[in-house]
């Protein structure tokens, strides 16, 4: 039951390595799925809310990080009498351990999910190493 | 979250339950610091509802789902979401890393504060989060009855 409940809530993100932001907002862990061919690597970040506009994906030292707002419009003259799930921005990091060629990076941004596919570099899909026998 | 671990005596010697105490003070902080007080339920999609006198407006949260197959069926002060969100089906020489994103079918009730006129609502779904405005159907909206003096 406890599994269950942890796979569909939202998590809050809760790095403690994260510095403390300047937007008094609360910070989520978006779910993601990532997997990988011989050509790329896909992550997939479940982001509902988030606008184009507010994703920001950068790539430094091997450390993706992925960060999404979400811009919420006010709802004026309604008063919110349930309330199952809170809204805020989404922010997460990978370190990756294969080199990527950065330039060729594609994200989309579809239905509340972030698409993410990152290729590797061509020295790194070609580099075999042989192994000489002593 | 911290979480403590609670000795089995404190309700039973004590009247007052120290730990229990704890968990409110807990629960009371939390709130105070804008963490909007959530209903822990494990019910999908999770959804806000906000009422006005005319409408009711609930929001969910439903990222890669495709819009033309939920569901949405208003019968009275009663709504239902149906649908289905599909898991990613690996290509050929593709693997998995990790794969925490939920799949699976879903279907929720909520229980509105007013009956609804069914023919007049309308949902959007934008950037994965679907949006139902219900109006409030005539003959439940409150009536003011002028009180005639006789005399």
């Amino acid at each position: 039951m406890e599994d269950a409940k942890k796979n569909i809530e939202k998590a809050q993100a809760k790095d403690a390595s994260l510095a403390e932001r300047t937007k008094d907002r609360v910070i989520f862990t978006p779910a993601v799925d990532i997997t990988e061919d011989s050509n790329n690597l896909y992550i997939y970040a479940d982001v509902p809310g988030a606008t184009e506009k507010g994703v920001n994906i950068t790539l430094e030292n091997d450390v993706l990080t992925i960060e999404a707002q979400v811009e919420e419009a006010p709802m004026e003259g309604y008063t919110r009498t349930y309330s199952e799930y809170a809204t805020g921005d989404y922010y997460r990091a990978f370190t990756l351990n294969e080199a990527i060629d950065r330039d060729k990076i594609e994200a989309t941004l579809k239905d509340g999910v972030l698409g993410i596919v990152l290729p590797k570099a061509e020295a790194v899909k070609s580099k075999k190493i042989p192994i000489k026998a002593g | 979250m911290i979480t403590i671990t609670r000795p089995s005596w404190t309700r039973d010697i004590w009247g007052w339950d120290p730990w229990r105490e704890l968990d409110r003070l807990h629960r009371e902080v939390s709130g105070i610091f804008g963490l909007p007080r959530l209903r822990r339920l494990a019910a999908y999609p999770p959804m806000n509802v906000h009422t006005a006198d005319d409408d009711v407006v609930v929001t969910s949260e439903l990222p890669g789902v495709d819009p033309s197959e939920v569901e949405i069926t208003v019968s009275g002060d009663t709504l239902s979401i149906k649908g289905s969100r599909k898991p990613r089906e690996l290509k050929e020489g593709e693997q998995w890393h990790r794969r925490e994103r939920g799949f699976g079918e879903f279907f929720r009730t909520v229980q509105l504060p007013f009956t609804v006129d069914a023919s007049k609502v309308s949902a959007e779904y934008t950037n994965g989060v679907l949006k139902i405005v219900l109006p409030r159907s005539e003959a439940d909206k409150p009536r003011k009855i002028a009180v005639k003096s006789t005399n």
